[in-house]
């Protein structure tokens, strides 16, 4: 626009209009042949039912394996997985787009009015626990740290490593995005220590768009401290051991400890449906809570009989 | 036979106007759109204004699940990384210019043009995925500070991605001084060098703030790479070694936030304001190149 028009302007215009013209081409005959499509299968005994799930990340890989299990289970029925964030799961099955929101939070009051004004009323369904393990970096010797640690080092009061028995090295605060239902979590139980307050995280404190992101910052740097749930961390990052408080002891996350209630950042995971489920959703929330539950541990999560 | 002949004649006229009819729908369809975008980016962003108190709004805490919405230190962090990358990439892009157009022999240009347009394309996540697993732990050894995700790592790998626009740009507007400027820098005595520095490059000047301009905009528009490396937080990036701190830009918010909100919230009314203001300064940025241009051809000088 700013520069001298050249000759081949029109050239590419023209190449423009091209591309536009058999987008709408493309567009147009594509719709005859999904319509086909669905006029053939509604011709065969077994209907497709698609289900729509969608939301916290900490859930979607669990999410996926109980989907492609699902498929052996009930071939008819097609489960759909996406993550994106427990909020976003939450915003689209408000907004109608979703069957299932996957949650690693319990819904928030203001999301449960703004269903109650669209005339939902959200189930919650707890398909499984989790433990939110914290994160260093191997070469860092603090090996433990008790909640009202946590809650100063993620607010910025302590900002050095010295000063909870570590070399001398600033902290680097790691979290994810506010549209995570883990950083809720963290915030309300560790932050606040499950207080009511208006304690926030240190503005320094860096946002990561994926767990990927806190794993990958933590494994490179010394000074970083971070949080994810027990199902990501790899063995190349170390976990600290926490304590509830002075006199209880310090705890490694595991599948033990958050069942006998001995780990104090664990939580519950929801699946949430926008009203009561219909016959398939249902089905497959039944599955997921009873047979489903076979999976959980091996991806590091912890079984609903357990707890 | 004349009546065949003005037949065809009168097709092609025919197939002439509708081409051309046709191109002209599809390019002043662009400012519709670019009209259409902006209203709906005011429907939505306007609601800000009348919702949140100004103070907050441009306040210094972005914490908008606790309803503190303050855009200041995200305004800034934009404009701290875009300078920085700009005041990194416009002495390169210029040397490189000034080279691939003045200097290198023509075999060596008809290798640097096509690799400087392979470097525009190259997706931004990618460079983003490069510069968070190699650039930022070699800035956080080479330079210190506690992390790599920095301001300074997005400015350099900015740098990189608007490198392709502002050296076409620059290279362009070189070419567009006339043979007989040089030669008649040369035929006064001076050296190459001096006729490069004293003749050809002030003479390409406004084309060069042109490359500038559209190299910023690109720059302050980017947003997988920047939410990639620059840590995202949301600090107000002022002292000097803000450069060596983390950030949190205006797009990257967008882009972190928006598929969280709920449709029709304070938050999702913040988020367009932010895009309008990203929007605003866009514009100014492509105005003011536009003027820098317009005046110099007033004057009489080149492009």
């Amino acid at each position: 626009m700013l520069r001298r028009p050249k000759p081949s302007t029109r050239v590419w215009l023209a190449v423009a209009g091209l591309m536009v013209a058999s987008v709408l081409v493309v567009g147009c005959s594509a719709r005859p042949a999904q319509a086909r499509a669905g006029g053939s299968s509604a011709n065969n005994a077994t209907v497709q039912r698609t289900i729509e799930n969608k939301g916290s990340d900490t859930l979607v890989n669990l999410a996926l394996a109980w989907a492609e299990a699902y498929v052996l289970v009930k071939p008819e029925v097609r489960i759909s997985v996406t993550g994106g964030g427990t909020g976003t799961g939450i915003a689209a099955m408000l907004n109608g787009t979703v069957d299932i929101a996957n949650a690693s939070r319990e819904i928030k009051p203001e999301e449960m009015k703004a269903a109650k004004e669209k005339g939902m009323t959200p189930q919650q369904f707890v398909v499984a626990g989790d433990a939110i393990a914290i994160i260093v970096h191997p070469d860092n010797p603090v090996q433990q740290l008790t909640l009202q640690q946590l809650s100063d080092i993620y607010t910025g009061k302590i900002k050095n490593w010295q000063e909870i028995g570590g070399e001398n090295r600033p902290i680097v605060l790691l979290s994810r995005e506010s549209n995570s239902g883990t950083y809720v979590y963290f915030l309300e139980n560790v932050v606040r220590l499950g207080k009511k307050s208006d304690l926030l995280f240190s503005p320094d404190t860096l946002l990561m768009p994926s767990s990927e992101g806190i794993s990958a910052e933590v494994r490179q740097n010394p000074n970083a401290i971070g949080y994810d749930g027990l199902g990501y961390v790899t063995p190349d990052l170390k976990m600290i051991a926490v304590a509830k408080d002075d006199k209880a002891p310090h705890v490694l996350p595991s599948k033990e400890a958050v069942t006998d209630g001995s780990y104090p950042i664990a939580r519950a995971l929801y699946m949430v449906t926008p009203d009561a489920p219909s016959d398939e959703v249902k089905a497959y929330l039944d599955w997921v809570r009873a047979e489903g539950q076979m999976m959980v541990a091996q991806l590091g999560f912890v079984p609903l009989q357990d707890r | 036979m004349s009546s065949e002949v003005i037949s065809s004649k009168a097709r092609s006229r025919w197939g002439e106007f509708f081409v051309e009819s046709g191109i002209r729908i599809l390019g002043f369809s662009t400012i519709g759109f670019v009209l259409l975008i902006f209203f709906f980016l005011l429907r939505e962003g306007i609601p800000a204004f009348t919702k949140v108190p100004l103070g907050n709004l441009f306040g210094t805490r972005w914490y908008p699940t606790f309803d503190l919405y303050g855009t200041l230190p995200l305004l800034l962090g934009s404009i701290v990384v875009t300078i920085t990358a700009i005041a990194i990439a416009l002495p390169l892009g210029v040397a490189t210019a000034v080279y691939v157009r003045e200097i290198a022999p023509s075999w060596a240009r008809e290798i640097l043009k096509p690799m400087i347009e392979v470097l525009a394309g190259i997706p931004s996540v990618v460079l983003g995925f490069f510069g968070m697993t190699i650039i930022a732990p070699l800035i956080r050894q080479g330079f210190g500070p506690p992390t790599g995700l920095t301001a300074f790592t997005g400015a350099l790998i900015l740098a990189y991605m608007a490198l392709p626009t502002i050296i076409s740009v620059a290279e362009d507007a070189l070419d567009a001084v006339p043979t007989s400027y040089r030669n008649a820098s040369l035929a006064m005595g001076a050296t190459h060098w001096q006729t490069i520095w004293r003749v050809v490059v002030p003479a390409a000047s406004s084309g060069i703030l042109t490359a500038v301009m559209l190299g910023m905009g690109r720059a302050i528009g980017e947003t997988m790479l920047v939410m990639m490396v620059t840590g995202n937080a949301a600090r107000m990036p002022l002292g000097l070694d803000a450069l060596f701190m983390p950030v949190r830009t205006m797009t990257a918010t967008i882009a972190a936030e928006m598929g969280e909100v709920a449709s029709g919230s304070t938050h999702y009314h913040v988020l367009f304001a932010i895009g309008i203001i990203l929007f605003l300064l866009t514009f100014i940025l492509n105005l003011a190149a536009a003027q820098a241009m317009f005046r110099k051809r007033r004057q009489g000088g080149l492009r």
